[in-house]
């Protein structure tokens, strides 16, 4: 039985990394008190330790996952490794211990710490893709599609089923400003790759004017006797609406600012 | 860009706006090859306005132009508003830039009668069948029947569209009369009764092919309007209920009456929405649809009209303490539904940890159970929370909300308590013979 080390692994960020981190822990009858990436500068009181990526480790990891605890567990795994819990990796490899341990009833246990904060931080990663694909706005350019998001979540392995099959003939780009990537589309190939910074370009006559009529739409269908500025910021927190074409965005600064100060009101 | 686009659209979305449904929901659906749109089962919303009601659709009048004089609608033949129609061609372009720019899941399209219904839907099907032939549009459609239309045009819509409603407007064919005098009931029963046999027919169609076409997948539903007649909750929600059972809808929507015309057969025009009243209906809607409640289990004869302080739910269990506490660990998932504090997901998940673990107070708080309303009626292995005191303050806060607490002490605290109170009760005009309207209207022939 291993028990809590004394120890913190450091890994390269990548969920091969991971999975190393996992094999490690077998391997040397060890449990980390906690798993960080090598950028944070950090002034650690326990030893850290490297944890090198190995393509053949990682695979026997992930080849063991699915008969000891089931599919479902590698995709709950998978989907936690996307969220901004700070401290996922650690719980990760305290889900698969309990997975091995217990196999594929661990999904049921629900009550225990660790699966619980795993369960909540993937709730939210599903529900910020989910309202994404709801609030994310395109504007045409040059044809193509092109949308700017800032996710707390690494949602953009989420949102390329959906937007594929909606616009299947279509190019179009959305630009994860977080985690600097971008989903690029064109019939009918997609791909996720890094991007440093994304300028939208000033849109054209045609352009100007749907989000003119999306504008006037959206301030028309209020029903002014059920005014509910609070219901409206529960149901679409307020960080969204930099990126909405109703709030203002992709309108020339001074008027911007002339709704944000009606919004506010 | 037409200016003229601009107006249509101010003229014609704020004369739609009165229309609750704006949801996408009950199919899934990608693109066609060389095709645009998909939905989701669960549906999307795009925006929420600042009443804080969710936007999904382009939701528009094809025309505000009206042959009816219905007392309540703003769009109503004798009212001095601007007028104004789209065509067929403007509304599915402007549907399919919305579209592509990720602003909306589809179209709502319903329309005031120009000329008559049949012309009116005629102009409805010309605008779906661009989108749907022209554009190859695969996103959610919501058309509005309207009433009096011929059956062949409704199984065209039916085609076309994922979801279509028929507005009953008002819960008794009394008020109908009074209010709307072009309408009928018949009129507004009969496309509905058309579109559900149409529905099953062609279920039982794609058993046999695959591929055969779907009549509104998504189904259908209704709405009516709430407060501006003397129809209680009982019989509301009692009509509600005959319309999940007889015509399958999908969804009944409610919406409080505003005042939008001065006009003596109606509540007077400074009338505050009766949203307290609304928001009770809706809780009970969830609970005839999810929650395995039958409508005379939450009102009766003798209690016509929903308690303004407690939501039914709570409500039920305090008139029904014999069947708790119920012990979370044993009880089955129908009965965990009961329970204050326990909603679809929490009851789901006690039903999953409890095969690995025996659950405690604590368990249940990580599961999502509102504790501060659950504790009084569940136990965890046969005892309850530690230091749990019945007293009725304190139990009473706990299962109002703050506002309705306040609002409650300030009732029994104040001299005007009387007068607080009769706000929310029926107005002693109801005559006894409209009680069980609600479900004659329904099974009466005529």
């Amino acid at each position: 039985m291993a028990n809590q080390s004394q120890l913190i692994y450091c890994y390269d960020g990548s969920f091969e990394g991971l999975l190393c981190c996992v094999f490690e822990s077998y391997e040397q009858k060890e449990i980390p008190v906690e798993i960080i990436l090598p950028d944070i500068p950090q002034m650690m009181l326990f030893d850290v330790k490297q944890i090198n990526t190995d393509s053949q480790k990682a695979n026997r990891v992930l080849a063991s996952i699915i008969p000891k605890m089931g599919v479902d567990a590698l995709d709950f795994v998978r989907h936690a490794f996307l969220t901004c819990f700070p401290q996922k990796a650690l719980f990760i490899l305290l889900f698969l211990r309990m997975g091995y341990r217990y196999g594929p009833s661990v999904m049921s246990m629900l009550t225990d710490s660790v699966v619980d904060k795993l369960v909540k931080a993937v709730k939210h990663l599903q529900n910020e893709s989910h309202l994404l694909k709801g609030f994310l706005r395109f504007s045409i350019v040059n044809q193509a599609l092109v949308a700017e998001i800032e996710p707390q979540n690494y949602v953009l392995p989420l949102l390329t089923t959906h937007f594929c099959e909606r616009y299947p003939e279509e190019r179009f780009l959305i630009y994860d400003k977080t985690h600097k990537m971008a989903l690029v589309y064109q019939p009918y190939q997609s791909a996720i790759v890094p991007i440093e910074s994304l300028e939208m370009p000033e849109p054209d006559e045609q352009e100007e004017s749907f989000r003119a009529l999306w504008r006037l739409f959206y301030k028309t269908i209020e029903v002014e006797g059920r005014h509910n500025p609070k219901c409206r910021m529960s149901q679409m927190p307020k960080h969204y609406w930099k990126y909405m074409t109703e709030f203002g965005y992709g309108k020339k600064k001074a008027v911007q600012q002339l709704t944000d100060v009606t919004a506010k009101k | 860009m037409d200016v003229d686009v601009f107006d249509k659209l101010k003229i014609l979305t704020d004369a739609a706006k009165y229309d609750v449904a704006c949801t996408s929901s009950g199919v899934n659906k990608k693109a066609v090859v060389g095709g645009i749109g998909s939905a989701a089962a669960c549906g999307i919303c795009h925006s929420f306005a600042a009443d804080g009601r969710c936007i999904s659709l382009l939701k528009v009048l094809m025309t505000n132009v009206c042959a009816y004089d219905c007392q309540y609608c703003i769009n109503r033949k004798s009212n001095d508003t601007p007028r104004a129609s789209f065509t067929p061609r403007e509304l599915a372009d402007l549907t399919i830039n919305f579209y592509r720019r990720n602003y909306i899941e589809g179209l709502f399209l319903s329309s005031g009668v120009l000329k008559s219904p049949d012309y009116t839907s005629e102009q409805m099907v010309k605008t779906l069948r661009i989108l749907r032939e022209e554009y190859r549009f695969s996103g959610y459609i919501h058309a509005k029947a309207i009433p009096g239309t011929d059956s062949a045009l409704i199984a065209e819509l039916g085609m076309l569209a994922d979801r279509m409603s028929v507005n009953i407007e008002l819960p008794s064919q009394s008020s109908l009369q009074m209010l709307a005098p072009d309408k009928s009931k018949h009129s507004i029963l009969a496309p509905m009764g058309y579109i559900k046999n149409r529905i099953q027919e062609n279920s039982t169609d794609i058993i046999k092919y695959r591929h055969a076409p779907q009549f509104v997948p998504a189904g259908q539903s209704t709405q009516m309007i709430i407060g501006a007649t003397p129809d209680t909750d009982f019989q509301i929600l009692n009509l509600t209920e005959g319309l999940y059972r007889k015509y399958k809808l999908k969804r009944v929507f409610f919406s409080a009456y505003m005042p939008v015309l001065e006009n003596t057969l109606l509540p007077t025009i400074d009338t505050k929405p009766p949203l307290w009243r609304e928001h009770r209906l809706y809780q009970a809607d969830w609970l005839l649809r999810f929650y395995g409640f039958a409508a005379n289990e939450l009102l009766d004869q003798q209690h016509q009209s929903f308690n303004p302080y407690i939501d039914p739910k709570c409500n039920w269990a305090l008139n029904h303490m014999d069947v708790f506490p119920m012990d979370v660990n044993r009880a089955p998932y129908r009965d965990l539904l009961r329970v204050p504090g326990i909603g679809i997901q929490s009851a789901k998940r006690i039903v999953t940890a409890r095969r690995m673990t025996t659950l405690t107070f604590d368990g249940l708080k990580k599961l999502g159970v509102v504790l501060k309303r659950a504790q009084y009626f569940i136990t965890c292995g046969g005892k309850a929370l530690d230091g749990l005191k019945i007293k009725q303050d304190t139990v009473l806060r706990s299962l109002m909300s703050q506002k309705t607490f306040g609002m409650y002490q300030q009732s029994f605290s104040s001299p005007s308590a009387a007068e607080q109170l009769s706000l929310f009760e029926q107005p002693p005009m109801l005559p006894t013979a409209s009680i069980q309207e609600g479900q004659r209207w329904l099974t009466s022939p005529n």
